[in-house]
């Protein structure tokens, strides 16, 4: 398993996948946004692999959680910051790990009430399927199916790594 | 404490400490009291988008109670509500149901009834929010908007916001309330707040007349003599002279007053050069202040606005919130039963 999670062969699958999808649908210049904390530093390290000029945004998703009626609002909300219009934009949307589907539409409900995005790409390192919404990442680092006692985590920024922790009986 | 302990210093909190009405700052943590400014600083974030709402309350209703005129205060609650998409209900009580001699309590129940989700309560009586909380169905939130002499904990949450915002934070910071601390339930939570956020020393600048009794107890330093009081100052927070409040003779005049303890721009340069200068609103110019420092590159009169909406935002979502963890809670823990 320790060799299915290598960092930088995800990441190098992921900026594969994304260099295809961008030239599959003729986008020079996407927006690059990633959620909040996992996904901001996947933004960091692929806005630079795919050379991009413009800062990414990042994004807190806490104020548009369907879980707020049932747990209150995190307390360690941070401000969302998109420093470019996403007005009629290709935005490239990541995330580290994609499972029920619900962080993602969070995030486009967030991203809509900025302005209308042309398109949205989603990347995510890791899907863990086990979905609970028609939502579906267009490129995907690597697909895992873990045992229930498993959970996969992503670390960092520096160094970057995924964790594979097991929890006890 | 138990799981049905009622005791005051807990009736703001859920079991796992997260807010549930906002009545005082008493009892609150310094933690908590700097979540709710993180918190706003991300709602100042919403106030600056294209569309600047987000979907936490869509659904809830919140019904302002106002026993007490405000034109500010009840704005910016119901700005901060809609941008978080709750329905609001303004209701001026004191042109409304008590002038035909319905209760208090008779009041809320029919409010209740309309299934309202929380209350954001002004009353000329200190204690009425905490009053309303004590009696409220369990799940509704209630938000203190100012509470005769006692408290306004969302005025001085949203100062503290300012004050962080153009010091960076709180340590090392000299600050003063200058005028009529007696009358004002602003200066009580502000002097809290500056105590619990930690700030280096909170002065009192006012004639005696206009200090309540063991001022110093609430943590604070008394000038009388306004020039002395200035010195080295960080933030000067000017406080509105409440005439209507006022019973006898507590001053000479209200040209004296200024003369004595109104700023101005000779005033304000003995403080330390970038100190800022605050006023809770609306503004006397020419009584607690000259309009050339009101209007000057100090004042920061109307980013205090602005943070209004965000604090009460911050406070109205986290108060909400814990209202619904504790009733997701009550309904999981009847279906084990």
């Amino acid at each position: 398993m320790t060799a299915l999670l290598d960092i930088d062969q995800l990441l190098n699958e992921l900026e594969t996948g994304l260099r295809q999808v961008l030239a599959d649908r003729g986008v020079d210049q996407p927006a690059l946004i990633g959620i909040r904390t996992g996904g901001v530093w996947l933004a960091d390290v692929l806005s630079k692999r795919l050379g991009l000029d413009e800062p990414f945004g990042e994004l807190d998703i806490s104020f548009y959680r369907d879980d707020f009626s049932r747990i209150g609002l995190n307390p360690r909300v941070k401000p969302s910051s998109l420093p470019f219009d996403t007005e009629g934009r290709d935005v490239i949307l990541i995330d580290d790990v994609i499972m029920s589907g619900r962080t993602i539409r969070a995030a486009m409900n967030e991203i809509f009430d900025y302005g209308r995005p042309a398109s949205i790409i989603l990347a995510t390192l890791i899907d863990l399927g086990a979905r609970e919404l028609p939502v579906q990442p267009d490129v995907v680092g690597r697909t895992l199916a873990l045992e229930a006692h498993q959970r996969v985590k992503l670390r960092g920024p520096d160094p970057l790594h995924i964790e594979l922790q097991e929890a006890g009986h | 404490m138990t799981a049905n302990d009622p005791s005051p210093h807990h009736l703001q909190l859920t079991r796992d400490g997260q807010l549930r009405h906002f009545l005082t700052l008493d009892g609150l943590s310094r933690d908590l009291l700097t979540d709710i400014l993180d918190t706003a600083d991300s709602f100042i974030e919403v106030g600056e988008r294209t569309i600047k709402k987000v979907p936490l309350l869509r659904g809830r209703t919140v019904v302002n109670l106002f026993f007490e005129s405000s034109t500010r205060t009840r704005s910016t609650f119901e700005l901060a509500a809609k941008r978080l998409s709750a329905d609001v209900l303004n209701l001026d009580i004191s042109t409304s149901a008590t002038s035909k001699g319905e209760s208090l309590s008779d009041t809320l129940l029919n409010l209740e009834a309309m299934a309202s989700d929380m209350f954001v309560v002004r009353h000329s009586q200190s204690g009425a929010p905490h009053f309303i909380a004590e009696s409220v169905t369990p799940g509704v939130a209630i938000i203190n908007a100012g509470d005769g002499r006692h408290a306004h904990p969302t005025q001085a949450m949203l100062d503290m916001l300012t004050i962080r915002q153009h010091k960076g934070g709180f340590e090392g910071l000299k600050v003063a309330i200058v005028g009529d601390v007696l009358h004002s339930r602003v200066a009580r939570s502000q002097i809290r707040a500056l105590n619990v956020l930690g700030v280096a020393e909170v002065r009192v600048i006012a004639p005696g007349t206009l200090l309540p009794k063991d001022v110093e107890s609430l943590g604070c330093t008394v000038h009388y003599d306004m020039a002395e009081g200035m010195k080295d100052l960080d933030v000067v927070i000017m406080l509105r002279l409440q005439n209507e409040r006022m019973e006898g003779a507590l001053l000479p005049s209200e040209r004296e007053f200024y003369r004595l303890y109104g700023l101005n721009r000779d005033k304000l340069a003995l403080a330390h050069p970038d100190c800022i200068v605050m006023h809770p609103g609306p503004i006397n110019r020419g009584v607690e202040i000259e309009s050339a420092v009101a209007d000057g590159p100090q004042s920061v009169i109307l980013n205090q606005v602005t943070n209004g909406i965000a604090i009460r935002m911050a406070v109205m979502s986290m108060a909400m919130g814990g209202q619904l963890a504790e009733r997701q809670r009550t309904q999981t823990q009847g279906g084990q039963v």
